[in-house]
């Protein structure tokens, strides 16, 4: 782990993006489904998964639908990125959802649909087989 | 980042939940950013004010931080949707405007003046030289690193409130001396100031969170303002520096070609159903200028001017304003072109600007055509 931005302790099934994502436009903020059909990650449901994805991109506003989510009951337990930007990073504090970054090669370890646990008081990220 | 012991317990919750969210943020954006601090700023100007981008989870977000939260320093806000003198000429439903007004009413409560406009370093006066601000509307964040001697982080929505309901924000690089890896060499001829938008749009895409730029003659505000506008638009970066920079920098010239794929990029229509002028909005000089432009001429179609309010009752005094309605210009003041909700793709194919980041929304967000022109041009092709 290389950064804690919003520290926490959460257990999950990954859902693993290798696409950047631009959360205004990209992610119903009523049911927390992907819905941009050019993403990777189209129709599937980001509630209570850990979301691993390289960055967030696109307009700062994004901050306001990671928040919209949060309140609607859909939001991912925790976040997990290789690079953060200020709209995932102020969007997960507002929302009190964990959120880390990685290195390129714990980012290739995680595997999409494995179980992991995030402890950031420990500072520990481990894998369950 | 380090805290303070007081740093530390707002962050756990011991001086309340608004202040424990606010800290939350700050952390997270100091970490974002490599800060190893949180250093005082002395004023916050603050973006999420359209309920056209905040939708009903903004609305409800302020209506809940405004029961308690208050500003600590001086805060202005960037526009909202709609100017409330005329907003029935306009197709807005009765849901946008009352949300809309709640917004502004959250605001207020916290104690932000509501300025309602992206061009703050243009109706406040400036503060003496390095004072740290907290500047969320991209345009005014670059204004202020590159032309006002101030220095911010290019803020996001949050980050912005919470410094300024805390009064500190994260001492990031771009708050100390910057060395910007790349130099932008200016090559085009006889600028206009659709031309520094398109540099300011190019140049913010190959910077990081600084560029040099070299080239430059004196600049006028409308030409200054564009170039902020198209750079705060395409990407992260947010500060000029201008001169050559050292001798190991990276040199990139923006010559005719390179100037013309942005124009290709953004220039989709040959010509607009409509003209809109101001994105940023437009300052008492511009106006001033834009009705000396009108003398005895009028618009052949509507023609939407968007300025300040204070820069509305400026103009009246003057007489400017009777003089810009008279040729035909619409006027509204506390909004925007940027990411307007009064027009809409269901009424207008293509809009006239002569605005970078005005095009880019246009085209991406109201998903209309844009037909790109400098101001002179406009005024000689749609006025007689």
């Amino acid at each position: 782990m290389n950064k804690i931005l919003v520290s926490g302790k959460v257990e999950g099934i990954v859902l693993k993006s290798n696409d950047p994502i631009n959360f205004l436009g990209t992610v119903d903020k009523k049911t927390g489904i992907i819905s941009d059909k050019k993403h990777p990650l189209f129709e599937k449901a980001i509630k209570d998964t850990i979301l691993v994805f390289p960055s967030g991109v696109g307009s700062s506003v994004g901050a306001y639908t990671i928040y919209s989510i949060k309140s609607n009951n859909v939001a991912p337990l925790a976040m997990i990125c290789k690079k953060a930007d200020l709209t995932v990073a102020t969007g997960c504090a507002l929302a009190n959802i964990p959120l880390i970054t990685i290195s390129d090669e714990e980012f290739l370890s995680i595997k999409n649909g494995i179980k992991i646990s995030l402890d950031t008081d420990s500072a520990t990220l481990s894998v369950h087989q | 980042m380090e805290l303070t012991r007081e740093e530390e317990s707002a962050l756990k919750g011991e001086q309340g939940e608004t202040m424990q969210m606010a800290y939350r943020i700050l952390v997270a954006t100091g970490e974002a950013t490599d800060a190893e601090k949180l250093i005082p700023i002395e004023w916050a100007h603050l973006s999420g004010v359209n309920y056209n981008t905040i939708g009903d989870a903004g609305e409800e977000l302020l209506s809940t931080v405004s029961k308690d939260a208050r500003v600590t320093v001086k805060t202005t806000l960037n526009p909202m949707g709609f100017d409330i003198d005329n907003v029935s000429n306009y197709k807005l439903d009765e849901n946008f405007i009352s949300k809309q007004l709640s917004i502004k009413n959250s605001y207020e409560t916290m104690g932000v003046i509501p300025s309602f406009s992206c061009i703050p370093y243009e109706i406040f006066d400036i503060p003496k030289n390095g004072t740290q601000v907290a500047f969320a509307e991209s345009n005014a964040a670059i204004h202020a690193n590159s032309y006002d001697n101030l220095k911010t982080n290019k803020e996001s929505a949050f980050s912005a409130l919470a410094s300024a309901i805390v009064g500190k924000s994260p001492y990031s690089s771009l708050r100390k001396e910057d060395t910007p890896n790349i130099t932008i060499r200016m090559k085009v001829k006889n600028p206009n100031e659709l031309t520094y938008g398109m540099l300011g749009f190019y140049a913010g895409k190959l910077g990081d969170t600084s560029v040099n730029i070299s080239g430059l003659d004196e600049m006028d505000q409308r030409q200054s303002k564009a170039m902020c506008g198209g750079m705060g638009t395409s990407g992260t970066c947010a500060k000029f520096i201008f001169g050559d920079g050292d001798s190991d920098t990276e040199k990139i010239d923006f010559d005719e070609k390179e100037m013309q794929n942005v124009h290709d990029e953004l220039n989709t229509a040959e010509k607009g159903d409509l003209i809109t002028l101001g994105s940023p909005q437009l300052g008492l000089d511009e106006i001033s200028d834009l009705t000396a432009k009108l003398k005895g001429r009028s618009f052949q179609k509507r023609c939407m001017v968007f300025l300040p309010r204070t820069v509305k009752e400026q103009a009246q005094k003057i007489g400017y304003i009777t003089e810009l309605e008279r040729a035909g210009c619409e006027i509204l003041a506390d909004c925007c072109t940027c990411l307007t909700p009064l027009i809409s793709k269901d009424d207008v194919d293509a809009v006239t600007t002569n605005s970078i980041k005005g095009a880019f929304y246009l085209k991406n967000s109201n998903g209309v055509d844009v037909n790109l022109k400098s101001l002179t041009q406009i005024v000689e092709d749609e006025t007689r």
